[in-house]
């Protein structure tokens, strides 16, 4: 598979792919054995990544349209905040951030806590 | 006593108009010899066409006859070429032998067809289009009846077609470019024109290269490229002119393209002047008659010593086809540095190209009254920023002052149309608002119907409200797209139109967009408005597309997708079903489902493997169901007269001709249509978006039906006796939905929305526009029959389809 990275988890930051891997205004998913993580870059270029479950019915927010920093969810239009992952509006629902290092283009995610961070969401 | 002497060489209409600007100025200044090699008059050549249809005879063209030349004393000498040109002696020689001398010499030898060096071009049978001999030809070869092929769509060769076919020929029109007239036009009114064209029953082939004129003795066929033949018994070549310069090179003049000429419309030689086609000014050599007239009078200022300058010209383009109005002028290729404006209604289209608040181009089709006032603007380089607001609705609202649209429109008289859709005119709503006290936009759209079906006028409207009641006028409260903006769907629609947007960063820019880059509710609507209103220019923008849409599947609660194939009309076959069972066992797919439209969903795909599940499917020759798009989705058939003992027709073959005709468009919500042989209906036509359901009469057109939220039954559009009719019913109403309907709107809110009876009216009851509508839905469509799934499969967007990274696993599974 193209542009496919096999990382292994080496310290905080793990290397997961370019900031061009990802269209503007959409994301592209990281595989991890924690769970899916979506790393979304918004229109100004910058990048974010949240696990990739809606805090509503666990949609995959990586097919979501990005817009600012938010992404609507494709499964029931809810509207979750790229910076705090917080849902939008009058819902209430958190999805977990991650935090995300870019470094001469290429985009670092701190997975250090995900495991955690899946156990305590499930 | 010995005059000056003026030899003219040639005495096509630059010639003509020299000698009348030179005999007015001063009728004793030279003794004038005009050689002409026709052995005629001068004759208004741009009127050929005319006299070719039969519309005019050569004596209606005629400008100067022999009684002209007889009083204002000039010699003309017919049928005689001047084959040379010595400036030593000043001399020039006939092809008889004969020499005369001259003191000025103005060279009008005008162009040459161009002949492509085809095989079979010497032929008797092919003939150029240039002078009224090639038009006798012409007309002697129609009398025989038979096929003519007119090799060229540009000006004349369509002009030349026109005639032909009015002089009884069939006539067959090939031309190398995709579209016709691509010098003078840009695609889409190339497009109104062809169309136009075909009405008249010749046949229009764009993209054909000749590859030969067939034929022993006389012209038999052609040949093309690709391998077709097409048999004539006549073969225009209207491809284009080349300046016919042979003289003045031959004589040591300086040439180029043409015979080069200083701002006096002098040559190299001081005493020698050149005018016309046969000239080179500034780079550039000009083919129509304007440019020729208004370098004439320089001709003549410099002969009677008074010198003027050409400057260049720009020029306007008319066709001579009677019924076909088509106005083009100045310089309307697309560049960054340009805004333009554009209006379309039924068969008309209008395109303005700006640069820096002033007009440099104009391309009007259908309606080219104003064509003239465009092109004054276009040569005199005013600003127009004052009126750009209306400037495309022409003079009728430029008025004298600094523009308050609202006394423009007061000043309009009432029988200007506002409404195109409708045909409504001011002097009607005017009296409408004053009879019943109408005070709102609804009021007057339920009343007179004006602005209720595509909106576009709907400015004008209240504009005319508050001309006419002033402040009692009650603004209609529009709902916004959403937060982002406080405009509506349908003046969003308008205003692309108006401002020519093209791109989503346009009209957010444009339109004062209150978010940076919207949302997910704008952005969707956006994208599908500038999809439908520019087909083949708009690049589509997946990111602001629903993932079911981008990945062209259909995304499921555990964020798998759906995978639904294309079967026409709900039929399918073994091996279609055999490729299904294939792709579900390999990829695991765990359930397999015969959906409520006929077709087969396979159910819980991995994304992953979608693009590899499309390539199996495709290898069957199957493509996308669409089942995701806001977009035709199913046509559901019976089996029609081919089995049932109760079909009236084949229900469906026409399921099939429909989804074959639609599949691929985009529309404001999902389409679906059901094709019932009989009014038993086991198609359930009656509740889809469109319907049809076949009688022994023929065919009842149903729509605005709805089995989901909401049910309801369809209303009878129409009943038509063929086919034919169907379909393009369907393909117009249709079409009609996409350019009216708002984003996520179902065909039965947008039919209760704008009203039955304005579908009918542009739909049923004036052939003309439904025309124009089905027209424009197929012109969409060349663009839109694209399979997304095999686009996919070849790699498109393979970012969609496979994660950036798989982090930890080796760990794991150590």
């Amino acid at each position: 598979m193209n542009q496919m990275l096999q990382t292994r988890f080496d310290g905080p930051w793990v290397k997961v792919g370019r900031v061009d891997d990802i269209p503007l205004q959409g994301s592209r998913v990281v595989k991890t054995h924690g769970g899916e993580v979506a790393v979304f870059k918004a229109a100004d270029g910058r990048v974010f990544a949240l696990r990739n479950r809606c805090p509503h019915k666990g949609g995959p927010l990586s097919e979501g349209i990005v817009h600012g920093h938010a992404v609507t969810c494709p499964l029931h239009n809810w509207v979750i905040s790229l910076e705090t992952g917080e849902a939008q509006g009058a819902d209430s629902g958190c999805t977990k951030v991650i935090g995300v290092l870019v470094e001469d283009g290429v985009v670092h995610l701190d997975l250090s806590r995900l495991p955690r961070l899946m156990e305590a969401a499930e | 006593m010995d005059k000056t002497s003026l030899i003219v060489v040639g005495n096509g209409m630059a010639a003509g108009r020299v000698l009348e600007h030179l005999l007015e100025a001063d009728r004793d200044a030279y003794a004038v010899t005009v050689f002409n090699a026709e052995p005629r008059v001068n004759y208004n050549r741009i009127m050929l066409s005319p006299v070719l249809s039969g519309e005019k005879t050569y004596e209606d063209i005629l400008i100067h006859d022999d009684a002209w030349y007889a009083a204002n004393g000039v010699t003309l000498v017919k049928g005689e070429a001047i084959v040379g040109i010595d400036r030593e002696t000043k001399t020039v020689r006939t092809a008889g032998g004969a020499v005369h001398g001259y003191d000025k010499l103005l060279i009008a030898t005008g162009s040459n067809p161009l002949i492509i060096p085809l095989p079979g071009k010497d032929l008797p049978g092919v003939v150029t289009y240039r002078d009224l001999d090639d038009v006798e030809k012409m007309m002697a070869a129609a009398s025989q009846g038979g096929r003519a092929v007119v090799i060229g769509g540009g000006l004349l060769g369509l002009e030349a077609a026109a005639g032909l076919r009015a002089q009884g020929m069939e006539v067959t029109v090939l031309h190398l470019m995709p579209t016709l007239m691509e010098r003078q036009l840009d695609p889409a009114a190339g497009y109104l024109l062809q169309k136009a064209i075909e009405d008249r029953g010749i046949e229009v082939l764009c993209k054909a290269n000749t590859h030969a004129i067939l034929g022993d003795t006389t012209v038999t066929g052609v040949k093309l490229d690709d391998g077709r033949e097409i048999a004539c018994s006549l073969v225009v070549m209207a491809v284009g002119i080349r300046p016919n310069m042979a003289l003045a090179k031959d004589a040591g003049l300086a040439v180029n393209r043409g015979v080069l000429v200083d701002d006096g419309m002098r040559t190299s030689d001081p005493d020698i002047f050149a005018v016309g086609e046969c000239v080179e000014h500034r780079g550039v050599c000009y083919g129509l008659v304007a440019p020729l007239y208004e370098s004439a009078k320089v001709v003549a200022a410099g002969l009677t010593g008074s010198e003027g300058a050409y400057t260049g010209s720009v020029t306007a383009t008319k066709l001579k086809v009677t019924g076909i109005d088509l106005f083009s002028a100045g310089d309307f290729a697309d560049a960054k540095d340009r805004q333009e404006i554009v209006y379309r209604a039924p068969g008309v289209y209008k395109r303005l190209v700006l640069r820096d608040n002033v007009l440099i181009g104009a391309v009007l089709y259908g309606e080219t009254a104003d064509g003239s006032w465009f092109f004054d603007l276009i040569k005199s380089g005013s600003d127009i920023s004052a009126m750009r607001d209306t400037l495309i609705f022409g003079p009728a609202f430029a008025g004298g002052e600094p523009l308050d649209p609202t006394a423009a429109v007061a000043a309009l008289p009432d029988d200007a149309q506002i409404c195109g859709c409708n045909g409504v005119c001011k002097g009607t709503i005017v009296s409408a608002i004053g009879a019943k006290g109408l005070s709102s936009l609804d009021d007057v759209r339920a009343v007179t119907k004006a602005s209720a079906s595509c909106g576009s006028c709907t400015p004008l409207v209240e504009k005319l409200i508050v001309a006419t009641i002033g402040d009692k006028y009650q603004a209609a409260a529009v709902e916004p797209i959403c937060k982002c903006t406080d405009l509506g769907h349908d003046e969003v629609r308008r205003m692309i139109v108006a401002k020519g947007l093209r791109s989503i960063p346009a009209v957010m820019q444009e339109l004062s967009w209150k978010t940076s880059c919207g949302c997910a509710k704008c952005r969707p609507a956006l994208n599908y408005y500038l999809v439908c209103e520019w087909p083949g220019e708009y690049e589509d923008d997946s990111q602001s597309r629903f993932i079911n849409e981008r990945v062209h599947a259909n995304i499921q609660k555990d964020g798998t997708y759906s995978v639904v194939p294309r079967m026409w009309g709900g039929v399918t076959s073994p091996a279609e079903l055999r490729a299904i069972a294939d792709v579900a066992e390999k990829f695991n797919i765990p359930s397999v489902k015969v959906t409520g439209g006929q077709r087969i969903d396979l159910l819980g795909v991995r994304k992953e493997d979608l693009p590899a599940v499309w390539a199996d499917l495709g290898k069957a020759g199957m493509i996308s169901g669409a089942a995701y798009a806001k977009g035709l989705r199913t046509v559901k058939t019976c089996v029609g007269s081919e089995w049932c003992r109760f079909g009236t027709q084949d229900s469906t073959g026409l399921g099939i001709k429909i989804e074959k005709a639609m599949w691929g468009s985009w529309t404001p919500a999902k389409v679906k249509l059901g094709v019932s042989g009989c009014p038993r209906n086991c198609a359930e036509a009656t509740c889809k978006d469109i319907g049809v359901v076949c009688v022994e009469a023929g065919y009842e057109i149903h729509f605005a039906g709805a089995a989901g939220l909401h049910v309801r039954q369809t209303e009878v559009l129409t009943l038509v006796p063929t086919e034919e009719e169907a379909m393009e019913i369907i393909l117009a109403l249709t079409q009609l939905y996409r350019e009216q309907g708002r984003y996520l709107e179902r065909i039965y809110k947008w039919a209760k929305r704008v009203g039955t009876p304005s579908i009918k009216a542009a739909i049923v009851d004036d052939p003309e526009r439904r025309r124009v509508y089905a027209d424009r839905f197929r012109f969409s469509q060349q663009f839109s029959q694209v399979d997304p799934w095999a686009e996919r499969v070849k790699g498109l967007e393979a970012h969609e389809f496979a994660p950036m990274a798989e982090v930890g696993f080796k760990e794991a599974a150590e």
